[in-house]
């Protein structure tokens, strides 16, 4: 047995973890002595925590690979630009649910914690350097997630949503864990760096690493959304109260599509071959899935669950591509789908109203005679997420396609064509709704400032990254070399 | 000493135990709470099993973190289980139906 030695070197790698757990601890001591009207003051402790996380994430930024508390732990480029984007997400979806947490009373200190607990969920997986801190980290974020899901406690269908997420996390959580467990067995070592080595000496084609293989793919399915794992999907989405939504729907997937690095790809790379045929048939079936049942939706929120869940399907694409450039164009996608998916949510935050939900279709009609700059910004994110040039959705697109046709899967990338051509029916359906129909209601536009002028700056990112898409693409091949 | 493949066939037994339990029961959401806790507990075995027959440490540590885990889990599953069953004054599985589509 060798000493464990922890130095000053560990804990300056784990700086901004560490950094946010103080906060959290802080903002609940703090939270505990102000009373409803003076609220704003843990709201705005939770923004100058994130903002302090993010300088001593540039601070402590590492330019290579370092690894800390023997192993357990991974500073790398990748990790940091994660993170910091994490911040921004995490911060952008709080800004945006404030006005309606007010409304609803859920404008509470639990709520900002909650947050704050799942983004530390999510750079703990970031940074995971062993299945055990892998795990934690997975535990972390989808903990704070299903109480998130529940904080709404007089209603009663986010309490229904609640309990299957819960029920069907756990499960993943499980599956995740016995096939860690059996590829522990075979191999003898929780690290990624030492696994990766292992399981080039055991030999990738083993039995029972397959099995074990299986297991964790199908865990990470479920958290991703992946078809034939997706149920919870539409039902959290739609039965979670609307900023919770967007709060779930935007920041974790930049911590799954980490966690598939880590783990598939760092961890278990010898096996690539075994692991890029059961995840083309998972993207296959989430593209098809996704895109044909988002059509017969009337609930915007429903839709752009499955939504959520065919554009999952691109995202692995990029990954099952086992090579470099898949993983770029995935990372590239992930980063693109997040902002295009919190401006969407973020637009039926900006409808609602106090006692009313705007998240029917129903209630995007003639939204050009109300707004034609909202009309406008949403049109932006539908032809973005439709992938339509010269939007940054469609970079995105390209970028995974290229991937897949680089490694020889020229088929995979038409089906994957002819899927989101599918697709661009239901996200251009919104834009007919907004411009050619009649308005239902004649109320206007009652969100404050600081939405107004969020969402547009959202609009704006969709289309300006469109019109110069290599600031994130260089971006993500410089940190994933 | 039990041979690791004993102990890892009760392992898998108890596994395949709980996912069925989860999916096959239709009654009671306290039983499923008690499926997700067998589930982790046969992970445990198997972590177990493997760490003595690999005279290794470290799957003994992950089993302590399993169970503490295990703890916070079910503690926020029987919230939210209290919060369903006031609104609703019924824990069956099958009236967790409101949404469709």
């Amino acid at each position: 047995m060798t000493e464990v030695v922890i130095n000053a070197a560990d804990y300056a790698a784990a700086a901004a973890e560490i950094f946010v757990l103080g906060a959290i601890c802080a903002i609940l001591l703090v939270d505990l002595f102000l009373d409803d009207a003076k609220r704003w003051i843990s709201f705005a402790l939770t923004l100058i925590a994130l903002v302090g996380a993010a300088f001593v994430t540039v601070n402590f930024a590492v330019d290579e690979r370092v690894t800390a508390f023997n192993g357990a732990f991974i500073a790398d480029p990748m990790g940091d630009v994660l993170k910091l984007f994490a911040y921004g997400t995490v911060g952008a979806a709080l800004l945006y649910a404030r006005e309606s947490l007010q409304q609803r009373g859920l404008f509470k200190g639990e709520y900002f914690v909650l947050a704050l607990l799942a983004l530390l969920g999510m750079m703990v997986m970031t940074s995971a350097g062993s299945l055990l801190t892998v795990y934690l980290g997975v535990e972390l974020l989808a903990l704070s997630l299903y109480s998130l899901v529940a904080i709404e406690r007089d209603a009663e269908v986010p309490a229904e949503s609640a309990m299957k997420y819960f029920v069907l996390g756990a499960i993943a959580s499980g599956m995740m864990l016995y096939g860690f467990s059996i590829v522990y067995g075979l191999t003898g070592t929780l690290q990624l760096d030492d696994l990766a080595i292992a399981v080039r000496e055991v030999g990738p084609d083993k039995l029972g690493l397959l099995f074990g293989l299986v297991f964790i793919v199908a865990g990470l399915a479920f958290k991703f959304g992946a078809v034939p794992f997706h149920m919870w999907v539409p039902d959290v989405y739609h039965g979670a109260a609307t900023p919770v939504t967007l709060f779930i729907g935007s920041a974790p997937k930049i911590a799954y599509f980490v966690l598939a690095i880590r783990v598939l790809a760092e961890g278990l790379g010898a096996m690539v071959e075994s692991w890029q045929g059961i995840l083309i048939v998972l993207s296959v079936l989430s593209m098809a899935i996704g895109n044909v049942v988002a059509i017969a939706q009337s609930n915007l929120k429903r839709m752009l669950a499955y939504s959520t869940i065919s554009n999952v399907g691109f995202i692995l694409l990029g990954i099952l591509a086992g090579t470099t450039d898949g993983y770029r164009a995935a990372m590239y996608y992930t980063f693109v789908y997040v902002i295009m998916a919190i401006g969407s949510f973020a637009m039926i935050l900006l409808l609602s109203r106090k006692g009313f939900e705007a998240d029917k279709l129903d209630d995007f009609r003639g939204l050009n005679r109300k707004s034609p700059w909202f009309a406008a910004v949403m049109a932006m994110l539908m032809f973005s997420t439709a992938g339509v040039p010269p939007f940054v959705g469609f970079w995105a697109k390209l970028a995974v396609l290229g991937a897949v046709v680089e490694v020889g899967l020229e088929w995979l990338a038409v089906v994957a064509v002819v899927f989101s051509v599918i697709g661009a029916y239901y996200y251009l359906r919104v834009v007919k709704l907004m411009y050619f129909d009649e308005p239902t209601e004649e109320v206007e536009i009652q969100a404050g400032g600081t939405m107004r002028a969020l969402l547009s700056l959202n609009g704006l990112a969709v289309l300006l990254l469109g019109i110069f898409p290599s600031v994130l693409i260089e971006l993500c091949a410089r940190v994933l070399p | 000493m039990i041979p690791l493949e004993h102990v890892l066939l009760l392992a898998g037994v108890l596994f395949a135990l709980s996912v069925a339990g989860i999916f096959l029961n239709r009654k009671n959401v306290i039983l499923l709470l008690m499926c997700i806790e067998l589930m982790l507990l046969s992970v445990n075995f198997n972590f177990i099993a493997f760490a003595r027959h690999l005279g290794d440490l470290n799957g003994q540590i992950f089993v302590f973190f399993i169970m503490t885990v295990a703890a916070a889990e079910s503690a926020i599953g029987l919230a939210i289980l209290v919060v369903l069953f006031r609104r609703r004054k019924s824990i069956n599985v099958e009236q967790l139906d409101l949404m469709k589509g």
